[in-house]
């Protein structure tokens, strides 16, 4: 009996709609899905992003209230990670320090964005002077080391977690604009593009339509690592006491005034960081595994 | 080769004039007039208009800006209000210490990611190549002012091996000096040699499949020799490209730092004069670091061209 050469499985998904599973997205899909270590990073995003967002009913005490009967008390049935300086419960303000480490780290990469990809856009599809200038500023911009300039701009714009947002989002815009600068002059080559030129599709049109699908896989690769990024220095800023202020918890704050009482309770130094590299090891591993999924060489 | 190298510093020139534009920006960002923080208690408005004339502040912007780069290219970045000497002379005062730790960061890095990268890329798809993956990206995960935070608590404070802080300079003690380093200078080093195994391994993977190397190992050479002599030479390249522009990285890492272990040097400095409102100092430093990052940018190029052949010779 002739045997295939080839064994062809067709799963279920595909056995429903063929035609479905041939398009590009849903092969991405299939293959992210199989992709182990993208998944762990899948998993403890989403745990932390649940965790800040049930913190409000969440039976844990209040982040900011203080107890000077229970000061830098080891971890206990009370307390599960003990408590802080002033007697707070460290749980407590790590689970609501989740939400300020992920605010500071989507809203940036959103700044970084929003200015990123529209300027990039401009740059490599409209060339010429335009593309000269943008280019310029950007290769301005990241000459100066990343934590540097956002620590500059954090302290010209005074520390809150609102400026150290800003400040972080514009430090990681000119990789956004050199990102989409560089697909769009190669999409911009593309036949494909120069058909839609010729049949006379307006500029907008030919941007929206063909021009930003192609740019947008490589940079939601880099959005995710540089939410990863974000957050480290959104930590960092907070560590120095240029992000979020006093009581309101967070991660850097935390590690801040833990590192003064290293000595008495080492407890509160070990849970922020722990925090802190499981979201930015999320973050990572869900970037890797993006990128493996979108490579079409992979395929 | 000199006049690539001039082609380079010539394409620089523009980059770093609109760095001048954006770091004196950055204190027409300040909120406020400058001149009430300068006063501080002083209210008296002859003293404000005085400051205003000393500092020409009533003069338009872009003949504030030209006063200031004029004043930054003859050295002149300002004085620290804080320690009322010159920015220039503080800056050249603590970059040394930052350097040190930081070459000794990228010493770690190399040692570590180097080999780390050629082994994961020999063994591709193993145990081991897995595993230094996972390394390199925790390494890449870990916000090194943590790490800096829990090697004190273990390493200092609970077996007392190495001193959790404080600098000895290099001329004054060597071994003293190294060893307080040690542990501040691996901290920094380790997201680095993340990031350099990182690419050793995708240089080596690229070089590992190409036709020399089966050429190499067709004539019956040792494998050791094919991965020494004709795979990883040839990985070099973008390998001595990221480290010269990675030193620029850790200047800037070396922020965090400096200030776990308490190392007066320039990071120090800049979370210092954030702190005390001294932005002249803050300006400086911005405007040092990327002219001396701009600087690692033009040697990671000339390195690339000496380090390739072909580039060579055209």
């Amino acid at each position: 009996m002739a045997q295939p050469a080839t064994p062809v499985t067709i799963d279920a998904e595909s056995a429903a709609d063929p035609v479905l599973s041939a398009r590009p997205e849903n092969r991405v899909w299939k293959k992210f899905r199989k992709h182990r270590s993208a998944m762990l990073g899948g998993v403890l995003v989403t745990f932390f992003v649940l965790i800040a967002l049930v913190a409000p009913i969440l039976p844990i005490p209040d982040p900011v209230a203080t107890d000077w009967g229970a000061v830098r008390k080891a971890p206990s049935a009370a307390h599960w990670l003990g408590t802080d300086e002033l007697g707070r419960d460290v749980l407590s303000r790590l689970v609501w320090g989740a939400q300020a480490s992920l605010l500071a780290g989507v809203v940036s990469v959103a700044i970084a964005l929003g200015f990123g990809v529209p300027l990039g856009i401009i740059a490599g599809y409209f060339g010429g002077w335009t593309d000269a200038i943008i280019s310029r500023c950007t290769e301005a911009l990241l000459a100066a080391p990343f934590l540097i300039l956002a620590i500059a701009l954090a302290a010209f714009l005074g520390p809150s977690l609102t400026n150290a947002m800003i400040a972080i989002g514009i430090s990681a815009t000119p990789v956004f604009i050199r990102l989409t600068r560089g697909q769009v002059l190669s999409v911009a080559a593309e036949d494909y593009v120069e058909s839609a030129r010729a049949i006379g599709l307006s500029t907008p049109r030919i941007l929206r339509r063909y021009i930003l699908p192609n740019v947008l896989p490589p940079v939601l690769v880099q959005a995710t690592l540089t939410v990863a990024t974000a957050i480290i220095a959104e930590a960092s800023l907070s560590f120095l006491g240029l992000g979020q202020q006093p009581p309101s918890p967070s991660w850097g704050s935390m590690l801040n005034t833990a590192k003064n009482f290293l000595n008495q309770a080492p407890w509160m130094a070990l849970w922020p960081g722990v925090a802190i590299f499981l979201v930015v090891l999320g973050f990572n591993l869900l970037g890797d595994g993006l990128r493996d999924a979108l490579d079409p060489r992979e395929h | 080769m000199l006049s690539f190298i001039l082609r380079r510093v010539v394409i620089a020139i523009p980059t770093i004039i609109l760095i001048s534009i954006f770091v004196f920006t950055l204190q027409k960002l300040l909120p406020g007039d400058p001149v009430l923080a300068m006063a501080g208690e002083e209210r008296d408005p002859q003293v404000l208009e005085f400051l205003r004339e000393k500092y020409r502040l009533n003069d338009p912007i872009p003949v504030q800006y030209f006063t200031w780069i004029g004043n930054a290219l003859r050295g002149d970045l300002g004085i620290s209000l804080r320690t009322n000497q010159p920015v220039l002379e503080l800056i050249a005062q603590k970059l040394p210490v930052t350097i040190q730790l930081a070459a000794m960061a990228m010493i770690f890095a190399l040692l570590i990611g180097i080999p780390a990268g050629i082994f994961s890329a020999v063994k591709k798809g193993t145990i081991v190549d897995y595993i230094a993956n996972v390394v390199a990206l925790s390494g890449l995960s870990i916000p090194n002012f943590w790490l800096g935070i829990m090697l004190i608590l273990l390493v200092s404070v609970k077996w007392k091996l190495l001193p959790a802080s404080g600098y000895v300079p290099l001329s004054e003690d060597p071994v003293r000096s190294i060893t307080v380093m040690i542990m501040p200078a691996f901290v920094l080093g380790t997201a680095l040699a993340a990031t350099l195994m990182r690419h050793t391994r995708s240089a080596m993977l690229g070089v590992l499949n190409s036709d020399y190397v089966r050429t190499a190992r067709a004539k019956g050479l040792v494998e050791r020799r094919v991965i020494l002599k004709h795979a990883f030479r040839n990985a070099l390249t973008p390998i001595v490209t990221l480290t010269a522009l990675l030193f620029g990285e850790l200047i800037a890492g070396a922020v965090l730092t400096e200030q776990i272990f308490t190392i007066p040097g320039f990071g120090k400095l800049v979370v210092d004069a954030v702190f005390n409102r001294d932005y002249a100092v803050v300006q400086g430093i911005v405007l040092v670091t990327a002219v001396g990052f701009i600087f690692m940018n033009l040697l990671a190029d000339v390195a690339y061209v000496l380090l390739n052949p072909r580039l060579r010779k055209q």
